[in-house]
């Protein structure tokens, strides 16, 4: 399935503009961050050296930061920092931070007391001590420590295009989500490569004789700025407004593609992830988004749909798809899941995604809350007669209906349910879902249609504006191309939309996408 | 250069390490701090550079007050040995030569030469230079930790346990050479050892010390015949012997050899220890000969008229 058209090679070579400048990113924000670590690591582990006492707490909160999740530490920054390169830079100092401040702190305890009295007897200062004696000798040590963190660095700033900070993550993050791998390819194989060039490289500068390190030791921050500065290079801003898309809608026709194709949007476009997203909209950061139309964060922010009065975004109608096979060995499934089949609208879904993703609900007492609210819930019957497999995308909304699903096959059947949920993205779930490692989850039909099928773009267009054509066609080509049966939609429609901040959808009389693009030609 | 400690203490926490020591060494002497372990010597030896910093009591180099002086202008005119010589490991033999100097800012080539001529002076071949501490054996090592304290020619020279890390063979044959170091004759020098014979054979005088006090100071000989107290007679005890063989020189017998003389005779200086002249007998010498200062009158002796002639000597003396 999903034969790449072209191969990794040509993909490489027709983005090599953007894959270029993302490689240039991806080394300057690494070592920046490096360099801003050792500029703030290093006289810390120094001196922490010195009064040992303060050794514990001050290694201990490294440590503790370097525990935060990347993906939180980099949503804590945007109500700081905002969202591009100051947070995604500080989110990864504090990341090299810890191995730079122990390493240094253990290379200067090691060295022997007695080597120490020497350089003390004879004369020397405090700083002779330290840059001829100390450092000198710690410098092994803190450059495994610098190298750790380098290759930690490369890795966590490919989560830097989740804010907005460029690098070679949206290739990987955009492809992950398109379901196409050589853009993943595309990313992760530079990134990989950057990791093991950069580890060997530091390698090598270890080993190497310490005479000739003591030179390298002031070419060294010359070369992280250097590198770094690519980074800072200055970047042209085209309109008075910012646009924030996630990686998976830049590169989609009924994305990024068809809002400049169809309405002739030109707007300042930085690539960051649905995470943190919204937020950003809600801080000012962004002034557009790509978000989706039943998401919760849409109430929680106060934010407004603008109307695609043009129709460039498919039909997103959720509905169950369920591998053949499960139908028939479980037939009491269909029925179940049937039983869902046009009960939750869009308000609702988008109300019972506020209540997970900002009061923080768990998926359980809100799905069960709705299935009681509407009659369907029965306590569970204890049955044994096989284990249905149910997963989910790694987002509040499918969890939300795997947790129902799970609720009515317990309360209406025998059978048993293990759940498989935070599949990540569309891919993994439909290769879960192909390989039987799962028997069904909640799909998109405008997902099934652009991202499973890829149909040629005239076929996509004819169907994509109609949402019963839409249904009909992904419900015919699933079955044949990958025995999969779509069940019946559950009723809501969560498609991509654009959104504003209400005020400001007020404010400039903006309200559908045609209102913005002449705001923009405007101003 | 004269060395003067009054009445200095020093605490570590409730351990008095060193506990109201006073003492002189005049200019050009050795004086060695002598004593069991843990006794105080190298917490003595360190205030004397201010490695340590006293509780109580001064120690005044040259008539001046060593704590009103900046500590490191003082240190780089005070030699430093350490027992295992704190060599900088990233540093070459000749580097590590360097240090002083170029803290002092010599310029190279003077550097240079001096390196080349203190390491000729601790026989150190030229090759050795451009090498790494690790590449050298403990002895050679040492004496490089010798070079370095000695590099900028200072008055003084602080040494703790110097040949303490050396096999027996080894710190034997550096032990000569260093008595025999004319760079050394003018220096005043603080040794410390807990080697009671490399004590006796250095010294110009010793400082016993025991639990952080001093409990005699002295010659060799006044040690050995005048002990201040039991303790003194107890902690040369057991080597008793040879060290009388180190302290007495041939000049000493003098009066209790029988007057004869052998022109086969080996001819030695009226200096040589006892010790010394029975290791020519172990060698296979059988008559050696010497002269008083005074008269230039000779006398040949065996090996049976020396041992004799030391007992009466010894008689003498503990009658005395
Ligand atoms: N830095 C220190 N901290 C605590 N106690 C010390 C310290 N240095 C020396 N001492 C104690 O002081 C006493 C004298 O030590 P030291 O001068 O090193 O003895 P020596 O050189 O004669 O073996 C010993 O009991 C030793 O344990
Ligand atoms: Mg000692």
């Amino acid at each position: 399935m999903n034969e790449p058209q072209q191969n990794l090679w040509q993909f490489m070579s027709g983005e090599s503009d953007k894959l270029l400048n993302q490689t240039f990113q991806h080394l300057g924000l690494t070592f920046i961050s490096l360099f801003l670590a050792v500029a703030v690591g290093l006289p810390l582990g120094i001196f922490i050296a010195r009064k040992r006492k303060l050794s514990g707490s001050v290694l201990a909160v490294a440590g503790v930061l370097q525990t935060i999740p990347s993906i939180a530490l980099l949503g804590f920054m945007i109500p700081l920092l905002g969202i591009g390169a100051k947070p995604a830079i500080v989110a990864l100092l504090i990341y090299a931070l810890l191995p730079i401040i122990r390493n240094t702190y253990t290379g200067i305890v090691g060295i022997s007391e007695e080597v120490k009295e020497a350089a003390i007897a004879m004369g020397m200062s405090k700083m002779q001590v330290l840059f001829k004696v100390e450092l000198p000798l710690a410098m092994p040590v803190i450059l495994a420590g610098i190298r750790t963190a380098t290759v930690i660095n490369v890795g966590v700033a490919t989560l830097a295009s989740y804010i907005a900070a460029g690098g070679l993550g949206e290739f990987i993050f955009g492809g992950i989500s398109l379901n196409n791998t050589n853009m993943i390819l595309a990313g992760a194989i530079p990134a990989a490569l950057l990791a093991i060039i950069l580890d060997a490289v530091l390698a090598a500068i270890q080993k190497m004789n310490v005479k000739k390190f003591r030179k390298l030791l002031y070419i060294f921050p010359v070369i992280f700025l250097l590198l770094g500065g690519f980074y800072l290079l200055p970047k042209a801003y085209g309109s008075s407004l910012t646009a924030g898309f996630t990686p998976e809608f830049m590169g989609r026709q009924d994305g990024d593609l068809g809002l400049k194709a169809i309405y002739g949007l030109k707007i300042h476009t930085i690539v960051i992830s649905d995470a943190v997203m919204y937020q950003a909209a809600y801080e000012k950061e962004l002034d557009v988004i790509s978000g989706y139309s039943t998401d919760g964060r849409l109430k929680a922010f106060n934010l407004t749909i603008l109307k695609d009065d043009k129709g460039i975004f498919p039909p997103y109608y959720a509905a169950p798809i369920v591998r053949v096979k499960a139908l028939r060995k479980f037939p009491e499934l269909e029925g179940v899941l049937n039983l869902l089949a046009g009960k939750i609208t869009d308000s609702i879904m988008t109300d019972l995604n506020y209540r997970t993703d900002y009061l923080h609900q768990t998926p359980e007492r809100v799905a069960k809350d709705f299935l009681m609210g509407c009659g369907l819930y029965k306590s569970a019957k204890g049955g044994k007669k096989g284990v249905i497999r149910i997963g989910s995308k790694i987002f509040g909304e499918q969890y939300i209906l795997a947790e129902m699903y799970r609720m009515l096959i317990l309360g209406n059947t025998d059978y048993e349910v293990a759940t498989k949920t935070g599949l990540g993205g569309t891919k993994i779930c439909f290769d879960a879902l192909m390989n039987d490692q799962i028997d069904f989850y909640p799909e998109y039909t405008g997902t099934g249609l652009l991202v499973l099928l890829k149909p040629d773009p005239k076929m996509a267009k004819k169907i994509a504006h109609d949402k019963d054509r839409t249904y009909q066609y992904v419900s015919k080509q699933f079955l044949q191309q990958f025995n999969i049966r779509w069940l019946k939609p559950i009723g809501f429609n969560n498609s991509y939309a654009l959104m504003m901040r209400q005020k400001q959808s007020k404010d400039l009389d903006v309200n559908s996408i045609t209102t913005l693009q002449q705001y923009l030609d405007k101003n | 250069m004269m060395i003067r400690l009054e009445k200095v203490s020093k605490s570590f926490n409730d351990t008095i390490a060193v506990k109201a020591v006073s003492f002189e060494v005049k200019e050009g002497e050795n004086l060695i701090l002598l004593g069991t372990s843990g006794c105080g010597k190298t917490t003595t030896l360190k205030m004397i550079n201010r490695l340590i910093e006293p509780d109580e009591g001064q120690v005044v180099i040259n008539g001046k007050n060593i704590a009103i002086e900046n500590p490191e202008l003082l240190r780089r005119g005070i030699g430093y040995v350490m027992q295992n010589n704190g060599l900088f490991p990233h540093y070459t033999v000749r580097e590590n030569i360097a240090i002083i100097p170029q803290l002092l800012k010599w310029d190279r080539k003077k550097t240079l030469d001096r390196t080349e001529v203190l390491m000729a002076k601790l026989h150190l071949p030229d090759e050795y230079i451009n090498m790494f501490p690790y590449e050298l054996s403990g002895g050679q090592q040492q004496r490089v930790g010798l070079a370095r304290a000695l590099a900028a020619d200072p008055a003084i020279l602080l040494m703790d346990e110097p040949f303490g890390a050396l096999d027996n063979v080894t710190r034997a044959s550096i032990r000569k050479e260093f008595k025999a170091l004319e760079e050394l004759k003018r220096k005043t020098i603080v040794m410390v050892t807990h080697d009671i014979q490399e004590a006796f054979e250095l010294a110009d005088r010793i400082c016993l010390m025991d639990k952080g006090e001093i409990v005699q100071i002295g010659t060799p000989k006044e040690l050995l015949y005048q002990p201040a107290s039991d303790f003194v007679v107890k902690f040369m005890e057991s080597e008793r012997l040879s060290l009388e063989f180190k302290i007495t020189t041939l000049g000493d017998l003098w009066h209790h050899l029988p007057e004869k003389f052998s022109a086969k005779a080996t001819i030695v200086r009226s200096d040589l220890s006892v010790w010394d002249a029975l290791n020519y007998f172990r060698s296979g010498v059988k008559e050696i000969a010497f002269s008083t200062g005074k008269t230039q009158e000779q006398k040949s002796m065996d090996i049976h008229d020396l041992t004799s002639a030391f007992n009466r000597y010894q008689t003498q003396h503990q009658h005395e």
